[in-house]
């Protein structure tokens, strides 16, 4: 390795002010700190340094990533054979079909958003932005395999552009980028994103089995009911047709303790956003108006992308409110607007997405009131004393 | 009349009258008023242009109009005075449409009456023509409604082009033949947010040519 550094260090006066590749100087900059823990030394005053910069914050979260995508791959080949009915492949076999298909995914959702990031940072003279790792992997985890990949790049620029740059790149941006991304595609082209054909791979070109039905268990359970729902059991291990990586709640819940366990993810948002879901799934079901109602509360949490969304979507630090308090609030309006979409508005059969969006745009709103209210606490305490 | 000295026609100040609103003072992208017709009418080319006519001819006689009177209008009482010039002539374009345009009339459904309530010809007869004489009036009417013409005609051709594969009615996707190799319209072109946004670039790509419309940050 210290062949690589030394090489490094050569080419590093090429790009400081006035040399050679001056106008790259950001792109050097990125590689070598993302490859090495930057040499530089504070020189005044007393600072505690980290290694547990936002490259190592970014690269906890790919890890925490990577059962979902492991079971997604699987639950590629897994649904495709079923839907085909194909009897004699393996496991590994079903795994490998899933991750081939889903590598062109992930590498189109990368070039594109690094390639804009990278852009975007020589022309603004900043230093790249580590945000796009994530969600650079997140993008391919939350779209149907189907979808057309100029569709995933066309989204995922707007995604970056829009989303992301123009309020000033990663730390600045207001909605979470990766769902920003789904959300484009969602409302662009709504026929790749929905029905029951985009979550199976090869269906759209038709060629089922019959009788077989791609739709998710959410849409399953708009339009034929509960009865004909899968199993509890089968949605909370995975083997259902749905999103890449939003399937397996098992392999999201392993991400989920990685995150809490280094501290990367807020427990506070994950912890109230499933009592919020759990406690408007309950009131649902006291009231019980239509079958959906009446759908056991505990399904909302493991059917659609609820785990997904509340591990990995709902838990960005940029997009989340920042207060404590403001977490919980953050976090149980989620829980509670995913469960409301999802049962009274006949458009949108998964609610998580648009919930979480929403919410976003809430968060510096109830940051503002919890930083009020906190002011306005203490100037009391400060005149009664 | 104070000023004796006769100024002309289209003297260096009054060409400013008809070019500033076409870029460093757009009604649209500079002022942001007329934003709800905007997004309402831009969908496709076709309604777009003709909603920009129709506005330039309200503004341009209005201006006129309430030039010519504004000695006459009490202060008290001069909104409504304006009102009732705008409804009127709104209520002959509309039927003019209707007599001439049948179709694109339909397509404008109420967004020709909602001209009324367009920011931009209150403001115009509040800001300019209550004060000037009827020549610069109508020079300004016509530059305001051409600034927000032309920006509804940008921002319709985008959403037309990409949202429905098409330039003024026109099936240009189908006939290049992009739909065969898997091309798709991209439908959020159509809803209200895109022109919102499509609006947004404009201002974004004005903004960065024209560094004296930044605000100052404090």
């Amino acid at each position: 390795m210290s062949f690589l550094l030394d090489k490094m260090k050569k080419m590093e006066p090429l790009f400081e002010k006035g040399g050679r590749f001056e106008k790259l100087r950001s792109v050097y900059d990125g590689f070598a700190t993302f490859l090495y823990v930057p040499d530089q030394v504070t020189s005044r005053g007393a600072h505690i340094r980290d290694y547990m910069d936002m490259k190592r914050t970014m690269i906890i979260v790919v890890i925490a990533l990577i059962p979902a995508l492991l079971f997604g791959s699987y639950n590629i080949g897994l649904q495709h054979t079923r839907a085909f009915g194909i009897v004699d492949w393996s496991l590994m076999q079903m795994f490998w079909f899933g991750f081939l298909k889903i590598l062109p995914l992930i590498i189109v959702s990368y070039v594109t958003g690094l390639g804009i990031e990278f852009v975007a940072a020589q022309i603004r003279g900043h230093e790249i932005n580590e945000g796009y790792l994530v969600t650079g992997m997140l993008i391919p985890l939350i779209m149907p395999i189907d979808v057309p990949l100029w569709m995933l790049a066309v989204s995922v620029a707007f995604a970056v552009i829009i989303g992301k740059e123009i309020f000033g790149g990663t730390g600045m941006n207001i909605l979470n980028p990766a769902l920003t991304a789904r959300a484009f595609l969602f409302f662009s082209y709504p026929a790749w994103m929905s029905g029951d054909t985009v979550w199976i791979e090869g269906l759209t070109k038709g060629g089922a089995i019959d009788a077989f039905s791609g739709a998710t268990p959410l849409a399953v359970a708009k339009l034929d009911g509960i009865a004909r729902m899968p199993s509890a059991m089968e949605m909370f291990v995975g083997t259902i047709p749905g999103s890449v990586g939003e399937t397996s709640v098992i392999a999201i819940l392993i991400g989920a303790l990685i995150l809490l366990v280094t501290g990367v993810g807020s427990w506070r948002i994950m912890l109230s956003m499933t009592l919020g879901a759990l406690g408007m799934g309950l009131l649902l079901n006291l009231t019980g108006g239509n079958a959906y109602m009446q759908i056991p509360a505990y399904y909302h949490l493991i059917m659609g992308g609820f785990a997904f969304g509340a591990v990995f979507m709902a838990t960005d630090p940029v997009s989340a409110a920042q207060t404590n308090t403001g977490k919980y609030i953050y976090g149980a309006l989620t829980g509670i607007l995913v469960v409301i979409i999802r049962v009274f508005n006949p458009a949108y059969p998964e609610g998580t997405m648009l919930a979480i969006l929403l919410m976003n745009v809430m968060a510096p709103l109830i940051d503002h009131y919890v930083v009020q209210a906190n002011i306005r606490r203490r100037v009391k305490r400060v005149r009664t004393a | 009349m104070e000023n004796v000295e006769k100024e002309p026609l289209f003297s260096a100040k009054y060409r400013k009258l008809l070019t500033n609103p076409l870029g460093q003072d757009n009604p649209i992208t500079v002022q942001v008023l007329g934003i709800c017709s905007a997004l309402a009418v831009t969908v496709k080319m076709n309604p777009a242009i003709v909603m920009a006519i129709s506005v330039m001819v309200v503004l341009a006689v209005s201006n006129v109009v309430i030039a010519s009177l504004r000695k006459m209008i009490p202060g008290r009482i001069r909104i409504i005075v304006q009102l009732v010039v705008i409804a009127t002539m709104v209520i002959i374009v509309d039927q003019f449409l209707k007599a001439f345009a049948f179709d694109i009339s339909k397509q404008l459904s109420v967004f020709v009456g909602l001209i009324i309530t367009n920011c931009i010809i209150m403001g115009r007869l509040e800001a300019f023509a209550m004060a000037n004489k009827p020549w610069p009036a109508f020079l300004d009417g016509l530059g305001n409604a051409w600034g927000y013409g032309w920006i509804l005609i940008v921002v319709s051709f985008f959403r037309e082009f990409l949202g429905s594969g098409s330039i003024m009615g026109v099936p240009v996707m189908e006939k290049i033949g992009v739909y065969n190799w898997g091309y798709e319209d991209n439908g959020m072109m159509i809803l209200p947010p895109m022109a919102l946004i499509t609006v947004g670039l404009i201002i974004w790509v004005q903004r960065s040519r024209n560094k004296t419309l930044i605000e100052e940050n404090k």
